[in-house]
């Protein structure tokens, strides 16, 4: 479902005197449908980078990134887009959302703009901000005034409304207490169940033996001084 | 005669303005820019008309000169007197006398003929004007026939007062392709404006336009299907002559509120009195003799 | 609800657009394919072109090279730039629409709120007063206007209302091509949202394809699906909204982006 073939990237950093910094050299591995793969490595081994480069935020230098059909790599951006609104999700540590928007309708718009009628899209939002223990009378608030943890969970909700067979999880148990950790765990498990590809971050270890069948040690993909 | 050129114009500037006219009549609706003189009257008393009656008139013409539908009103008889003493040409109160006829702000009441020519005095010959105060937009918007605006203007009456609320200066459409403001006529008179035999002018000095409305045009008063143009008047009949189906002015009598509604064109009542028609407050009509 | 993007068709094809003004240029060399129900945002700083660029795009300036393709209803694609003066003006009036950064810019302010939103209508054929009130009364609720506001003049609303008000007057038609002008430009930052919040939501329901300038790059990072970012006049990178502003590959989209705090 996810094939990466040796992707290249770097940065160049114009406004610091041209700086060119590789980051990534020659990575390659492939996710199969029910198979949950953990990326590991030390910090700023490239875990997040090669996250965001699937999910077509990190520009690729070379090599191809295959979620299903399409070629992140090299995809245009309204491809880019149509595979994120369908086929790939991405619960990222970080929630940004329009304010002003009820947390209810935050979590449904997955739904909404896959043309899930409205109530239908609330009912499932309902459901999984239940499960998550966010108390229904903050679902008409906007989630900008939320604490934490709070958000993280409305967030982990938000990525789970939609059955995507493609799934990218950032830390997805981090800073939630026990019953909230086995929630999210149990989504994972239910994602796998039904076929999706999924690969994950996961500091905490416990989590991350429950849940990942392999792990791939970004290190191996770490460019060699030349 | 005198020491004045023909009807005061110098021939020149007669010939500009018959140009001006012959291209309006070429184009029903269409206001034509011309270059509008100075002339021995101020600009709000019919410069524009003037302009249009001097370049029309030979010396076999009668000139009838109305205000408001009246003859005996200041502005009427000023620019009557005007003309009888730079043209020197025969003038009448009497419509069907007449062979031009110079008007503010009415048409008349007896049916106009292929004979007659009718000059309107124009102030603001621009229908858009007040919606759109660009020139250079309500000309565009002219030339690509962009009027929704108009109906905004109607849209806006009906919001206000429940009902399309212009009395006058009712805009209208002429043969499906101008917006044109008819002057300020009461737009009871709209519906004489469309298939007249006559020849309808208009003069519009300060601002420099001629439009014309040449005989048998189709012009349409402009509305919505559930607010159709209606051509009203005050439901009265005349106070002097009895007629039901002309246009009234309203004459406050007394300090007691104490009113009466007669004619707005003289020479239409008069001559009905005449004939003997007599209205609620009319004599038997000697004193108009 | 419409399903946005992936159609096969560009709804809007710009190739070599150029405007010069004498020696300056005001944008050179700008190309471009937008589809249906895409947003695309145009950032740069002020002189950047990018204003140049959406007023030559929505017909207001004349380009002196280029295309500017639309695929229109009847006709399919169609040079915008080679069409009469009355075609292009009945495009602005039912396939386009144009909001400009001042809502006075776009509004009448001297006719009613209803007369406002039901101008265009009008301009198109409309000639029933009390469909055209009601069409005019549903828009305003979309833009969560009250209903007992349609017989005032824009003149007594708030800046914020305005901009809802100038929104509904130019959708009213259905456009299928929305052009903005820093539409959240000028407003409190609590009055933005609110409008961020109904353009997006007006974007998804009607299937929008929007062209927005302006140099908030996070009015874009919530609006736009695709960024064009122009400098000189020239465009120095286009792509993913979230990959330009994340990973930017030209030096000045590096600048710019690491000039803003936090979006």
């Amino acid at each position: 479902m996810i094939r990466v073939e040796n992707l290249h990237k770097s940065f160049t950093l114009h406004n610091q005197g041209g700086a060119v910094i590789p980051v990534m050299a020659g990575a390659s591995f492939s996710v199969a449908p029910g198979e949950c793969v953990a990326l590991i490595g030390s910090s700023g081994a490239g875990k997040s980078t090669l996250m965001r480069m699937i999910w077509g935020n990190y520009l690729a230098a070379s090599g191809h990134i295959l979620v299903g059909d399409t070629d992140v790599a090299a995809a245009e951006p309204r491809e880019i887009l149509v595979l994120r609104r369908a086929t790939l999700g991405y619960v990222s540590q970080f929630l940004r959302v329009v304010p002003r928007v009820p947390t209810i309708d935050v979590v449904a718009e997955p739904l909404r703009v896959l043309g899930v009628p409205a109530e239908l899209a609330r009912a499932r939002a309902a459901d999984l901000l239940t499960r998550l223990r966010i108390p229904e009378r903050l679902w008409a608030l906007s989630p900008t005034t939320f604490s934490g943890g709070e958000q993280q969970r409305v967030n982990i909700a938000r990525g789970f409304a939609h059955a995507y067979p493609a799934m990218l999880l950032d830390e997805p148990t981090a800073s939630l207490d026990a019953a909230n950790r086995e929630t999210v765990l149990g989504l994972i498990e239910e994602a796998k169940a039904r076929g999706a590809a999924i690969v994950g971050i996961f500091h905490d270890e416990a989590a991350r033996a429950r849940v990942a069948d392999r792990e791939i040690d970004v290190a191996a993909f770490t460019p060699r001084p030349a | 005669m005198n020491d004045y050129t023909f009807a005061y114009l110098d021939e020149q500037t007669k010939r500009m303005i018959r140009r001006a006219i012959l291209k309006g009549v070429a184009i029903p609706g269409y206001q034509v820019p011309f270059a509008s003189r100075e002339m021995p009257m101020p600009y709000g008393w019919g410069t524009g008309g003037v302009q249009v009656t001097a370049a029309c008139l030979t010396p076999e013409d009668v000139l009838k000169v109305i205000d408001q539908g009246a003859d005996d009103t200041t502005n009427a008889v000023s620019i009557r007197k005007f003309f009888q003493r730079t043209a020197g040409v025969a003038v009448t109160e009497a419509t069907v006398e007449a062979s031009l006829i110079q008007t503010r702000h009415r048409i008349p009441e007896a049916p106009l003929t292929e004979a007659q020519i009718l000059v309107y005095q124009v102030p603001i010959p621009e229908p858009l004007r007040f919606l759109e105060p660009r020139e250079v937009e309500t000309r565009r918007m002219h030339a690509l026939e962009d009027y929704g605006l108009m109906h905004v203007k109607l849209y806006e009456d009906i919001a206000r007062h429940g009902e399309i609320a212009t009395a006058y200066a009712y805009p209208v459409k002429v043969e499906g392709r101008y917006v044109m403001d008819p002057s300020p006529i009461p737009k009871f008179d709209n519906p004489k404006l469309s298939d007249s035999p006559a020849l309808q002018l208009f003069g519009a000095g300060r601002e420099q336009r001629i439009y014309a409305l040449p005989p048998y045009t189709r012009v349409v008063s402009l509305d919505f299907d559930d607010h159709p143009f209606v051509a009203s008047k005050a439901d009265h009949a005349c106070d002097l002559c009895g007629a039901g189906d002309t246009y009234l002015d309203e004459v406050i009598i007394d300090d007691a509120g104490g009113r009466m509604f007669v004619c707005s064109d003289t020479d239409h009542c008069g001559s009905r009195r005449r004939a003997g028609h007599v209205g609620r407050l009319g004599v038997p009509g000697k004193e108009v003799a | 609800m419409m399903m946005a993007t992936g159609s096969a068709a560009p709804l809007f094809s710009v190739r070599g657009l150029t405007k010069r003004y004498g020696a300056r240029i005001g944008c050179a060399d700008v190309g471009f394919d937008l589809f249906p129900g895409e947003v695309m945002g145009i950032v740069g700083e002020s002189g950047s072109g990018k204003s140049t660029l959406l007023n030559c795009l929505a017909g207001h300036l004349v380009p002196d090279a280029g295309k500017v393709i639309f695929d229109t209803r009847t006709d399919g694609p169609r040079d915008t730039l080679t069409m009469s003066e009355p075609e292009r003006r009945m495009l602005a009036r039912t396939d386009w629409a144009f909001v400009h950064q001042n809502p006075r810019d776009g509004l009448r302010m001297g006719v009613s709120a209803g007369g406002n939103v039901g101008e265009r209508l009008m301009a198109v054929g409309a000639r029933n007063y009390g469909a055209i009130r009601a069409t005019a009364l549903d828009w305003l609720g979309r833009v969560e206007i009250a209903a007992d506001r349609i017989d005032d003049r824009p003149s007594g609303f708030s800046g914020g209302m305005q901009q809802r008000l100038q929104i509904a007057r130019n959708l009213v038609t259905g456009p299928r091509l929305v052009f903005m002008d820093e539409p959240t430009g000028g407003l409190d930052v609590s009055v933005q949202a609110r409008l961020l919040d109904l353009l997006r939501g007006l974007v998804r329901e009607m299937g929008l394809s929007a062209i927005i300038v302006t140099h908030d790059l996070a009015v874009v990072r919530l609006l736009a699906d695709r960024l064009m970012v122009m400098k000189g006049g020239h465009v120095v990178e286009q792509g993913l909204t979230d990959q330009v502003l994340d990973d930017p590959q030209h030096a000045y989209t590096q600048l710019l982006v690491s000039s803003v705090l936090q979006v």
